[in-house]
This record gives structure tokens, sequence and C-alpha cells, in this order.
């Protein structure tokens, strides 16, 4: 598989999210993926879209960024916006932490759970950047064996 | 995109859901449902049709928990049918299996 790249700005609107995760699993369509790890990836991407909708920007909508990599057979998903930022990341990454009553808490749980690694970095009033990264097992398995097509 | 369909039968309320379940659709899923749990007030069952739902994510598993308090506030309860394989993953994930009942169909629901 060659390398190959897709970068989006989307504002954070909540009609988007949908928008990011079909971009998302089309991309990842490329590499041996199967159809629950597609569904895994969609999950990911819906969390980590909707946590920049719901927390980086109070006042009005702002800017997300998803930059989508395939390089060494490796799904690579960056999400990136430039608000609110985290105070304690740690706290947040605790399931069923929320600040809404009818928000379980669960996205960067799902996140991780979903994708084989995640990464968070935040500034107060800087932004966010989760970046996630998936490779295909079924890939990984049949590595050295050609594809058939 | 989401729609929401809705049968009562007795004090029970079907409700089928039929696409994506997320951040933006959510709030249509809990405005419909809330209307008519308002209206028949003496509903003590919710069951909830997931057949069609192609995805869910935090958010809109947030809004069956909502629901799932609401039911258990007014002594009822909800149920859920159909959920498939990979919807099954993410309820399972967020413990809600733990609280909710799931079904393979509405007799299966009626009867527990």
């Amino acid at each position: 598989m060659t390398s190959n790249y897709l970068k989006l700005k989307f504002p954070s609107l909540p009609q988007n999210v949908g928008l990011a995760r079909m971009m998302a699993a089309s991309f990842a369509a490329q590499l041996e993926f199967t159809l629950a790890e597609i569904e895994e990836i969609r999950v990911a991407v819906s969390e980590a879209v909707s946590n920049c909708v719901i927390h980086a920007y109070p006042v009005k909508p702002g800017l997300v960024q998803m930059d989508l990599t395939i390089k060494h057979n490796n799904l690579v998903i960056k999400i990136r916006d430039f608000g609110k930022g985290i105070v304690d990341i740690e706290q947040a990454k605790q399931a069923t932490f929320s600040t809404e009553p009818e928000r379980m808490g669960l996205g960067l749980v799902f996140m991780e759970s979903f994708m084989d690694d995640m990464g968070i970095e935040s500034q107060p009033e800087e932004g966010t950047t989760v970046v996630m990264k998936k490779h295909p097992e079924r890939g990984s398995a049949n590595a050295g064996l050609s594809r058939i097509s | 995109m989401l729609r929401i369909e809705t049968e009562r039968i007795g004090a029970t309320l079907f409700v089928q859901i039929n696409g994506e379940l997320d951040l933006h659709t959510s709030p249509a899923f809990k405005e419909t449902v809330e209307e008519k749990l308002i209206q028949y007030d003496f509903i003590k069952h919710l069951v909830i049709d997931f057949t069609n739902v192609e995805f869910i994510d935090s958010s809109g598993l947030g809004v069956i928990l909502g629901r799932f308090k609401h039911m258990t506030q007014r002594g009822g309860r909800l149920s859920a049918i159909n959920v498939s394989a990979p919807l099954r993953k993410v309820f399972e994930l967020s413990g809600l299996l733990r609280i909710m009942g799931i079904y393979d169909d509405r007799r299966q629901a009626m009867g527990s």
C-alpha cells in the first residue's frame, strides 16, 4: 500500500460529525480493515470530533482539522481544534466524567478501546490534538502474501 | 439522518429508530420520545428497536441512558431489541448492557 493522506477542515458543527466519520471510513477502506474495524474507526472519529463540537468552542463554532494518513499499512488520524483546551486530561479520561447530565463522558474511553494507539495533547485556551492509530489485523496476519483483487 | 416511528400498545411505547444516532441526531430522538412520554404519562415500558440503526456513539448512548433514567423515575423500564453485533459492542463498552434488557424481538421484550 502506497502512502496517502487527506486533510480536512470544517467548522465544529454537529452535522459535520457524521461527515467526518464517513470520510475517515472511506479513507480507511484503502487498507484491509474488516467491517468491524471500520465500525470501530467510525466510532473513534465520531467521539473525537464530537468532543471538539461539545467542548472546544463554547460560544460559537470554530475550526476542526482532521488529517488522515496511510503509511506502512497504518492508519493515522489526527483531529485538532484550537479552542478551550483541557485543564486535566487524566480526569477527562475517566469514564463517566462529564459536566452534562445526559452525556456519558465515554468519548476518550471509546477512542482508547477502539484504536490501537491514542494520544492526546492539550493546552488551555490553545486547543486539543488527538492522534489515533490503527492497523488492520488481517493485513498483519497476511503480511507477505499477495493481495488478490 | 434520523427518522423515528412510534407505536403505543397499552402502557408500552415502541420506538423504532431509523438512521444514525449521534451528537447531531440525538436531540431529535430525545424530543420525540419525551413528547410521547408526556402525552402518555401512563407509559411504563419503553421498547427501543435498533433494527435500522446504522450507527451509535456515546452521544446516542447518552440519550438512551437519559430515557432509561426517566423510565426508572416513573417506576417503568426500558428495553432494547434487535441490537446488531457492532452496536452491541458499543453498548457493552458503555456498561449499559448491565442495566438494560436487550432482547431479540418485541415478543421477548414484552414477556420479560
